[in-house]
């Protein structure tokens, strides 16, 4: 292993800004580790060394030059293989996209790359972001670091799994309905999910567009709010996208949690695992310990968050997915005709719970049902709403468990899709209200696997957000647990 | 549905498609009990209105770039397979 | 059904006992520089696919941001038809077919940015009522290889240019209450007007940039209740609208009387056979899941916003008639005032208020451009107003007769001289008088028998000696100075 593995973004960025390590050697280190252990991770989809060396030896030049690096410098990254990169292969994890170069970037992709990031690849999720375990991907499940015969998460599991397992400082994912929060937990690192219209979604491969939200996984909280602080940003290109300038989480960061008003989401605990409440009760007492106000509240309407999440979302998606028809690149799967050729191309191109979706959502949408299940989930949706203002009435920030339970094994949910969706319970109900939420680790349960715990906050309430995980962090149990390749 | 969505499913899915729908439709009684009278849909999590981009125009894809991805072309133009109908 | 039982049901648009209702749905091309929701250009006639990009390809990842100018030029029109204007939000119609990109369209379904407005038809003076007018997305177009003439069945293999997805569109919606061919044809020619007059758009049927659907239906006279309409689309021209509309009512009462029911349908106009023909039934209708598009905002206008808006509209039709009415003493039916509709119509009527304010006599003026001018629209450019009005005095003053003024127009389109040089280089130099009265002379001796009748009281007798004469004075004598002349020698 080199010496510089294990390095944070914060470290890597200071020390290549100074010329103490190259961008190179660090690009080159991580490329080498993942070339030996990824086969049996498979986090990676792709690996783009080629550009990977090119964009470091860039970083490098600039340095030389004398002209600024970005504020990631040299940091190398792994791209969700849902963000759309120029002339690089983006398969979303589908064979329905297998080959496709598209012919322009993600802004994330650019900002990152703006800011002197080095992407290594794209990483492996569930074909397009449907699932919780990255067993959907057509490519091959990825494996949790910590115990390769256990899932990482989902969709974002490629990307979870390559920070966790030291392939890279940062990575980018997107979260739907838990895609980021969920497998950081699993993974025992942290992820984020801003509010909605943070970060611009142009380039991001749209699942359930009013729900997606790409954001970062970092090893610290730190490194976490950096790579959120170089996408997030107005975006003329996403009519979603807010004006407002992001606030520095940075330097807000150690602000402490003093006077701060916490609330523990009680429907969130009831459904979740022992050995995860205990773990979100010991992290509720170390805010409390570092001065926050805690106490226990209700938000009832979040308990409806999973039914009005599995009929807005499939149906936003059976639309979203409508456009991979074999006509204008991707899969084709030619019939007799236009219509066969739809009909072939498609059954063949998406696996089965891209199909699953795509059937539920059309149904909701569909004459007769529209009312009875569509319009009545974004009433729902407005309910939710609702129940958390309630909440954000009286606290600054609320915790729940990120996942109900810890990394389940490979195959153990495969058979019942409702069994698997039950895993985002927790993390549903900031998406539908556009709020931001994040999961940060906090130690091991009883069976050796990491638990995270969730904490949200009102949309555009990131600041508080960081400083509350930030405090967690600092109580939380260090992972003593080894690596799949340590 | 399958018909609407373009897919076509073995007997087996179908079975398999129907029991599974049937069961997430089912969790989803909950929320069709709730009294959502008073409430207005959320279409969406932004109070955002009136975005807008300026009629300024700005540089088109080479074709040759977006025709290399295509499956099928000619004289310039995607190439699909007959069309058995008019455009609804 | 036989097609002679439909040929043989009388002339276009007039059923006996019958009574046709007609909704039109009118797709028109807004004059924007860029397309509705990115920034490739809008413009006609381009190479296949050279002017798309990854949101108008609907390449994943892509997202759409609306073209403000776009919005603004669909208020236009929904103020100069009278509409409110009000919150709107776009939603997603999903259907496949490969000339759409995303395999949705984005379009206005359950509020549009412009309703409940009205237009009044100039000459049948009826309000036809507004129910709509939204903002849309164009597709691409398919060129359909190896079948018949080009058309789709038969086809071996299409190909797609996406050049026109994602232009944008304004489809404005009448309620049923048009109650004939004509009256339909007239509906478009003045909706047409008033688009070009709110500069929204170019209006050319020609280049695609206005398109109309019909939705008709027949009643037997004093039935109050609506028949079963069948949509009828791929009207290009306003020939083909007269002739399909005609067809289809005749078509739906040979049903009726026949015994049979008229089928709820969309039907395909065939300008060459003359018919429509089924394109799917209600049954195998298409579900088109309409949800409000997520990638998009709602519409909010401002009362300062629209206010400014209806700064920028110009002149529309129904002002423009009435500046020319106010110069014929407010006519408002008969030949003059179709002509003024007319006038209107072609956007001639700048000329003619212009010709009249420089002290051209105004029904001459009216009848050279709605003629003369009208026939070779396409070199407007080429006649000033002072040129023009330069014409009409040389002709109310006898200095050209008027065939030699048809004559002098028609060069002057052409070239964008003036009258005057134009007339000389023809040689149409007022013919003296006495010289004429020497050929009246002529006529009447070589002529003694009709000479007889005409001094006896048969009037209509003039016509045939003014065209002798014109035929000796090869057309350069002017007709009225002849009649004068005859008339003088009869007493
Ligand atoms: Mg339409
Ligand atoms: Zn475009």
């Amino acid at each position: 292993m080199g010496a510089l593995i294990g390095l944070g973004a914060s470290a890597i960025a200071e020390m290549v800004s100074s010329k103490e390590i190259s961008a190179l050697e660090v690009t080159q280190e991580h490329l080498a580790l993942i070339e030996s252990h990824d086969k049996n991770l498979n986090s990676f989809l792709q690996i783009t060394a080629d550009a990977a060396i090119s964009a470091a030896k860039e970083v490098d030049a600039k340095i030389a030059r004398g002209e600024d690096p970005g504020p990631l410098a040299g940091v190398p990254i792994a791209l969700k293989d849902n963000l759309v990169t120029r002339g690089l292969a983006t398969t979303c994890a589908s064979q329905i996209l297998k080959g496709w170069k598209p012919p322009y970037s993600a802004t994330v992709v650019e900002k990152v790359s703006a800011a002197g990031g080095v992407a290594l690849g794209k990483t492996n999720l569930d074909e397009f972001a449907m699932g919780s375990s990255t067993e959907n991907s057509s490519f091959g499940p990825t494996k949790n670091p910590y115990d390769l015969k256990r899932v990482p998460g989902g969709s974002s599991g490629g990307s979870a799994a390559a920070v966790a397992a030291k392939f890279a400082p940062l990575a980018l994912g997107s979260d739907t309905g838990g895609s980021i929060r969920q497998p950081a937990a699993l993974c025992g690192i942290v992820g984020v999910k801003p509010t909605y219209g943070t970060v611009s979604r142009y380039g991001l491969i749209a699942f359930a567009s009013s729900l997606d939200q790409i954001g970062p996984f970092a090893r610290s909280v730190k490194d976490a709010a950096m790579l959120l602080q170089v996408i997030a940003g107005h975006d003329p290109k996403d009519s979603t996208s807010l004006e407002r300038p992001f606030p520095d989480l940075i330097s807000n960061l150690d602000k402490g949690v003093q006077g701060l008003r916490v609330g523990i989401i009680d429907e969130l605990i009831d459904g979740a695992a022992p050995m995860v409440g205990d773990a979100l009760m010991a992290s509720a007492d170390s805010l409390g310990d570092q001065g926050a106000k805690v106490e226990h509240v209700s938000v009832p309407a979040v308990t409806y968050g999973l039914s009005a999440y599995y009929l807005i979302a499939p149906a936003e998606a059976s639309s979203n997915l409508a456009r991979y028809d074999g006509v204008r690149y991707g899969l084709r799967v030619e019939g007799q005709d236009m219509n066969e050729t739809y009909v072939s191309t498609r059954t063949k191109g998406f696996g089965a719970e891209v199909k699953r979706r795509i059937m539920l959502g059309t149904f909701a949408l569909s004459s007769g049902y529209y009312d009875a299940y569509y319009a009545k989930a974004q009433k729902v949706r407005t309910m939710i709403i609702d129940s958390f203002q309630n909440a954000y009435d009286r606290f600054d920030v609320l915790l729940s468990p990120t996942a109900p339970t810890t990394a389940f094994e490979l195959g153990a949910k495969a058979a019942d899709p409702l069994s698997m969706y039950l895993s985002d319970v927790c993390t549903i109900p900031t998406n539908l209200a556009g709020h931001p939420a994040m999961s940060i680790p906090y130690g091991l349960g009883e069976n050796q696997m990491p638990i995270g715990i969730q904490v949200l906050a009102p949309a555009l309430g990131e600041v508080n957000m960081f400083r509350v995980a930030r405090a967690i962090e600092n109580a939380a149990p260090t992972i003593t647990k080894g690596l799949f390749w340590n | 549905m399958a018909n609407l969505a373009k897919l076509s499913l073995s007997e087996e899915e179908e079975l398999m498609y129907t029991d599974q729908l049937a069961a997430i439709l089912d969790h989803a009684r909950d929320i069709m009990a709730l009294d959502t009278d008073d409430l207005s849909p959320t279409a969406h999590p932004l109070e955002l209105r009136n975005v807008f981009r300026p009629d300024v125009e700005a540089a088109s894809l080479s074709r040759d770039e977006v025709l290399s991805q295509a499956p099928a072309s000619e004289d310039g133009r995607f190439l699909v397979p007959r069309i058995l109908g008019e455009a609804p | 059904m036989a097609d002679d039982a439909v040929s043989s049901g009388g002339a276009d648009g007039v059923l006996p006992g019958w009574e046709i209702v007609v909704g039109l749905e009118v797709h028109c091309e807004l004059k924007t520089r860029t397309k509705l929701f990115c920034g490739c250009a809008n413009s006609f006639g381009q190479e296949p696919n050279t002017s798309i990009c990854p949101v108008c390809l609907g390449l994943p990842g892509s997202l759409p941001v609306i073209n403000k100018q776009a919005v603004e030029l669909a208020i236009r029109i929904g103020l100069s038809l009278n509409c409110t204007v009000d919150k709107s939000i776009f939603h997603r119609k999903n259907y496949f077919y490969p000339d759409m990109p995303k395999d949705y369209q984005v379009s206005q379904y359950e509020k549009a940015i412009n309703e409940n407005g009205f237009l009044e038809l100039p000459l049948s003076k009826k309000v036809v009522r507004i129910e709509r007018a939204h903002i849309e997305e164009d597709t691409g177009k398919s060129m359909h290889v190896g079948g018949d003439g080009g058309r789709i069945h038969g086809a071996v293999h299409s190909l797609v240019d996406y050049n026109r997805a994602g232009i944008p569109l304004v489809e404005i919606v009448s309620a049923p209450d048009l109650r004939s061919a004509e009256e339909a044809r007239e509906y478009v020619t003045e909706l047409r007007s008033i688009l070009v007059a709110s500069a929204a758009s170019d209006g050319k049927m020609e280049e695609g940039s206005l398109r109309v659907d019909a939705n008709v239906s027949v009643r037997r006279l004093g039935v109050e209740e609506f028949g079963t309409r069948c949509e009828i689309k791929n009207l290009n021209s306003l020939r083909s609208l007269v002739r399909a509309i005609g067809y289809e009512a005749r078509r739906q009462v040979a049903l009726i009387e026949s015994g049979e029911k008229v089928v709820q349908q969309t039907r395909h106009w065939n300008e060459d056979q003359g018919v429509t023909t089924a394109m799917r039934s209600k049954e195998e209708a298409y579900d088109y899941r309409y949800f409000p598009e997520p990638d998009l905002v709602p519409l909010e206008p401002s009362a300062e916003w629209v206010t400014e808006i209806r700064s920028h509209i110009g002149l529309l039709p129904a002002s423009r008639r009435e500046r020319l009415t106010s110069l014929f003493n407010g006519v408002s039916s008969g030949p003059v005032y179709d002509q003024i509709v007319t006038a209107v119509g072609l956007g001639l009527d700048d000329l003619v208020a212009g010709a009249v304010a420089k002290g051209a006599e105004p029904r001459l003026a009216l009848a050279r451009a709605t003629n003369e001018v009208a026939s070779d629209l396409g070199n407007l450019e080429m006649l000033t107003v002072d040129n023009f009005t330069e014409a009409i005095r040389m002709e109310s003053e006898g200095k050209l007769s008027a065939t030699q003024a048809k004559t002098v127009l028609g060069k002057m389109l052409e070239s964008g001289a003036n009258a005057r040089e134009v007339a000389k280089s023809l040689g149409f130099e007022a013919m003296d008088s006495t010289v004429i009265e020497g050929l009246v002379d002529q006529v009447i001796r070589s002529s003694p028998k009709e000479w007889e009748r005409f001094s006896s009281g048969e009037d209509q007798l003039a016509g045939f000696f003014v065209g002798q004469v014109m035929k000796l004075s090869k057309g350069k004598a002017d007709g009225k100075i002849v009649t004068s002349i005859l008339r003088s020698r009869r007493s």
